[in-house]
């Protein structure tokens, strides 16, 4: 059984990619066979994140329109066993992208028996952000905690609810999972920061996780590299959680308290 | 927090400021799309569908509204049943 994952949020910059590249990365990492899509027509990115820009050669709308074959476009990642990337064009035609062609692709990726296909979805709520959530089993909403990105969420909340394909046919609903990006548990200690149970009290939703806002995210985009393969690094660890989350386990939430500081450093600061 | 912020006075947490505003702002707009509008189209149409099987009423005869009064929500029906005369 193949399962359609959507990684969304409304607001852009939240995090969407590099959570995709990390979840796709961590699901192929445990033995599942995974294809990771980027929604975003016109503004490729998650080649970049994924370290294999320079390998594109056909992409989700070359598939679309019968120009290419689904394998031609599918970029098989070179360190990870069972993980596949397929990217958006640079076209700037928002409309190259259809109901049926999205779905002809989905079909085609669970006839070669995909386990899991993680829709990587653009920011907004147009055509790209409906078309890869529509078929979606499974949603992953991405949220910082600031007040414009909860808002959103709450937004696409609603919308996975009502105008998906699920919702459409009146079928049993998509599972929606929280996650939390960019966390700084000192801030919100400090009561500067939305705690993850301020969050969740307005969302209202299954928390899948929480990433915390660490350096190594910047380090691993640079290097195009997924930050989860970074098993040194707390946002690298906090998505393998995710992960183990998302295939059933239970894990404690890690990295959500701030850390505790010397006598020193409490008296002078810093 | 260093020895200085220790002295200077307690500002009102911004974070549960954040939360305030969320709580109504994301209230108001849940009502606005999702149970009110998105449904009412549809149930009205489905009413008309289900009273004209056992009374000839014309197109605007049936009116759907929502109403909230004091956290509790009202459905009103109105439904113009056409007049004796009409019918023969």
């Amino acid at each position: 059984m193949t399962k359609i994952l959507v990684v969304t949020s409304g607001k852009g910059g939240v995090g969407k990619t590099t959570t995709s590249a990390s979840i796709a990365t961590g699901l192929a990492l445990r033995g599942h066979k995974t294809a990771v899509i980027d929604f975003d027509v016109g503004l490729r990115n998650l080649d970049l994140i994924m370290g294999v820009e320079r390998r594109v050669v056909y992409d989700f709308v070359n598939v679309v329109n019968g120009e290419a074959s689904l394998n031609q476009a599918l970029i098989k990642d070179k360190r990870v066993e069972g993980l596949y990337v397929l990217a958006a064009s640079q076209t700037k035609d928002k409309d190259a992208l259809t109901e049926e062609g999205v779905k002809k692709v989905l079909d085609d990726l669970k006839a070669d028996g995909f386990d899991y296909i993680v829709c990587d979805s653009p920011a907004g709520i147009e055509k790209g952000a409906q078309l890869a959530m529509y078929f979606a089993d499974e949603a992953i909403v991405v949220s910082n905690p600031e007040v414009s990105s909860v808002r959103d969420s709450d937004r696409m909340l609603g919308l996975l609810a009502s105008k998906s394909y699920r919702a459409v046919n009146k079928l049993e609903p998509i599972r929606q999972h929280l996650l939390v990006t960019r966390y700084a548990p000192n801030r919100a200690e400090a009561g500067e920061m939305m705690s993850v149970d301020d969050m969740l009290e307005i969302l209202a939703v299954p928390l899948l996780g929480v990433i915390p806002e660490s350096p190594s995210v910047l380090n691993a985009s640079n290097a195009g590299q997924p930050v989860i393969m970074d098993k040194t690094s707390d946002a690298g660890q906090a998505y393998e959680d995710a992960v183990a989350r998302l295939l059933g386990e239970e894990r404690p939430l890690r990295f959500i308290t701030a850390e505790k500081k010397g006598l020193f450093s409490r008296l002078f600061g810093k | 927090m260093s020895l200085l912020d220790f002295f200077r006075s307690k500002k009102p947490s911004s974070a549960k400021l954040a939360k305030e505003r969320l709580q109504i702002i994301i209230a108001h707009e849940r009502a606005q799309t999702r149970g009110g509008h998105d449904f009412l189209p549809m149930l009205e149409k489905e009413l008309l569908e289900v009273i004209r099987r056992y009374v000839a009423v014309s197109e605007d005869a049936v009116k759907v509204k929502l109403d909230r009064e004091d956290g509790v929500e009202v459905l009103e029906l109105n439904i113009i049943l056409p007049d004796s005369e009409a019918k023969d």
